[in-house]
């Protein structure tokens, strides 16, 4: 408080720089900025010095296969490796790192080693708007349906409709996705044969061209049906069971029991009174449950052959393709980051109390 | 005598208040005795009989037979070991670290709270299954000690958290104050007053722990990512899998099976802990 007057009362310009500065620091958007950056350096540096430490690297693994096969001698066959995979062998680890630090800065995030050539960027670029698709159809619908299923089971509490949705979101919110995804695939598709699974697979149909047409948005929800389904299966439980005891608390609140002495309409009460408020702690939680589902990805991706970001992750850790396994856990990471930070600014947006100055 | 059966009596009153989560404290019996005494009971069925591919369950072969005409059956009883024992021991791992850093730093608070608050919102931001993915090429062949430990190691800072919120919040109470004011010393304070508080937080986690350690492990294996083979509920899917257990109508069995046994394990974990938080927390008991 001194320091501040003192700073305003004091018209030089050394004080005013300092003045400025600690405006800044005390800025709330700009601190979180910074700290969402420092954050992803760290991941960076991390992913990078973690996926090196990994038994088998990927030239190793060629220059034996040369070796073993080709009658290749060390020499011979670490040249070819290096040429291949166009690393620089001798190069301690340090300065591969600030190299490639150096690229990422440029915006270049390297280019793949088993498919050479292949800027990761452009890899990237292909595999992820279908997770970001599958995942985000599948939270919207989710979270949306969840709250009201919620928010119906607090008003409806202990009645049969409770009871049975209380039982179904606990069954389905414990089991594996994975295990959720097996079995719509065993169930609906190889006994039942309700969807047609060989055709169904990828992200869409082979010859379709990405437009803003009726046909492909059709395909690609044709092709993202059993995906999402498991998703939304998998996660609805969660947030309708989290909406229930909120809401249930909600409604103990005086302000709700003001507002119905006021004679408010109730359609008011449950949207803006009840609703609103209980909602609040879920958009917390709908931040973390993105980076846990995309995370999670590889798994239901790999199930459905669905060619997003997490197939891509699994071929490349098959591979040992460094760079392509860096740039996906770049990607996922400041997914993860935007997230949280997004959802800390429609907590503030919905919630006025905790809004920072 | 009357006074030992008594407690017998009241002690299975106080199991049963929670019909859904005796059941699941049964469920997690039925898993622990099938995986650990029924392997000395049941044989594991490892002889090829072309002759029986993919039968249907019979009184000879319970869950049928798989690919090879071996007993389903005694490959699940053969199959939960390693996947129980990995999930307790990273869910205790991951638990122990959380309940002693969450601890640490409400009490010592400055710069032990800020490092161990930055570290875990880190483990938090990295991609927890991409990671998983990676660093299983560490796991060397059918390593369940260290699978354990990768799997603890990654998945303690949202416990780390909340223990931290509890002992912040727990410090301010009266009780505590008490104790403080009848100077009882800080490790009373700790053990006798802070800890007893919480310990149906720490053991209600613990089981979500173990099943978040059974999801990335049976993921893991699933997908091949770890060297495991033999017998194991994951390697079981796997194996069924690329198989193409999936493209026959007769191979339900196969696949069904360890999918079965792991989702029915889970529901048991978290029916469980239901019971728990009605035993440790009477305020949440609805009859007695």
């Amino acid at each position: 408080m001194t320091t501040t007057s003192l700073a305003q009362s004091t018209p030089s310009r050394r004080f005013d720089v300092l003045y400025w500065l600690r405006r800044l620091s005390r800025n709330f958007i700009l601190r979180r900025v910074l700290m969402a950056l420092a954050k992803i350096y760290v991941v960076i540096t991390l992913t990078f010095f973690i996926v090196r430490l990994m038994p088998t690297n990927p030239i190793e693994a060629y220059v034996n296969e040369l070796i073993d096969q080709y009658g290749f001698t060390y020499q011979e066959a670490r040249d070819q490796a290096a040429a291949l995979y166009g690393i620089d062998l001798e190069a301690s680890l340090w300065t591969q790192y600030l190299e490639y630090m150096k690229n990422l800065l440029h915006g270049d995030l390297g280019t793949s080693y088993r498919s050479k050539g292949t800027p990761v960027a452009k890899m990237i670029a292909k595999f992820l708007p279908w997770t970001l698709f599958s995942v985000g159809v599948s939270l919207l619908i989710s979270f949306t349906l969840g709250m009201l299923l919620g928010m119906i089971m607090a008003y409806r509490r202990g009645s049969v409709l409770d009871h049975v949705l209380t039982t179904i979101a606990s069954i389905f919110s414990s089991i594996p996705n994975y295990l959720v995804g097996m079995m719509i695939l065993v169930f609906l598709g190889v006994q039942w044969k309700i969807f047609p699974i060989t055709k169904m697979r990828g992200a869409m149909s082979p010859g379709m061209k990405p437009e803003l047409s009726w046909a492909f948005i059709k395909d690609i929800f044709y092709h993202a049906t059993m995906p999402i389904l498991t998703y939304v299966l998998t996660t609805i439980g969660g947030w309708m069971l989290a909406m229930k005891s909120n809401t249930i608390n909600t409604l103990g609140e005086d302000y709700v029991t003001v507002a119905k002495a006021r004679g408010l309409k109730e359609s008011r009460i449950i949207t803006s009174y009840v609703g609103r408020n209980a909602s609040l702690p879920l958009f917390t939680q709908l931040a973390i449950s993105i980076g846990f589902i995309v995370g999670g990805s590889a798994l239901i991706e790999f199930i459905f052959v669905y060619q997003g970001v997490g197939q891509l992750l699994l071929n490349s850790i098959n591979y040992r393709d460094y760079p392509v396994m860096q740039g996906v856990f770049l990607v996922i990471t400041i997914a993860v980051i935007l997230a949280n930070f997004l959802a800390e600014f429609v907590y503030g947006w919905l919630d006025p109390r905790i809004r920072v100055q | 005598m009357s006074s030992f059966w008594q407690n017998v009596r009241r002690t299975f009153r106080l199991l049963t208040y929670n019909k859904v989560g005796f059941i699941g404290l049964l469920g997690v019996i039925f898993f622990i005795l099938l995986s650990f005494v029924g392997p000395y009971v049941v044989p594991l069925d490892t002889q090829t009989k072309v002759d029986k591919i993919y039968q249907p369950p019979s009184s000879e072969f319970w869950l049928g037979t798989d690919s090879e005409g071996r007993d389903i059956f005694s490959q699940i009883v053969h199959g939960g070991k390693d996947v129980l024992v990995v999930a307790f021991l990273a869910g205790f791992i991951s638990t122990t670290i959380a309940v002693l850093f969450g601890s640490l730093s409400a009490l010592a608070g400055g710069w032990v709270d800020n490092a161990i608050m930055a570290l875990a919102d880190i483990v938090l931001t990295i991609p927890q299954f991409p990671l998983l993915a990676v660093l299983a090429g560490l796991v060397k062949f059918n390593n369940v000690t260290l699978l354990a430990l990768i799997l603890g190691v990654l998945s303690w800072p949202a416990l780390t958290r909340a223990i931290r919120a509890q002992v912040l919040s727990l410090r301010e109470r009266e009780f505590v104050e008490a104790a403080r004011a009848l100077d009882l010393g800080t490790r009373h304070i700790i053990l006798k007053e802070i800890l007893p508080n919480m310990m149906s937080y720490i053991a209600i986690n613990l089981i979500f722990a173990m099943t978040a350690a059974i999801y990335a492990q049976v993921g893991l294996v699933f997908l091949g990512l770890v060297p495991f083979s033999g017998s194991n509920w994951g390697v079981m899917l796997s194996l069924a899998w690329t198989r193409g257990a999936i493209f026959y109508k007769g191979s339900l069995w196969y696949i069904m099976a360890p999918v079965a046994a792991i989702a029915l394990f889970q529901l048991s974990l978290v029916s469980f802990t239901r019971l728990l938080e009605e035993i440790f927390n009477p305020r949440l008991r609805t009859s007695v």
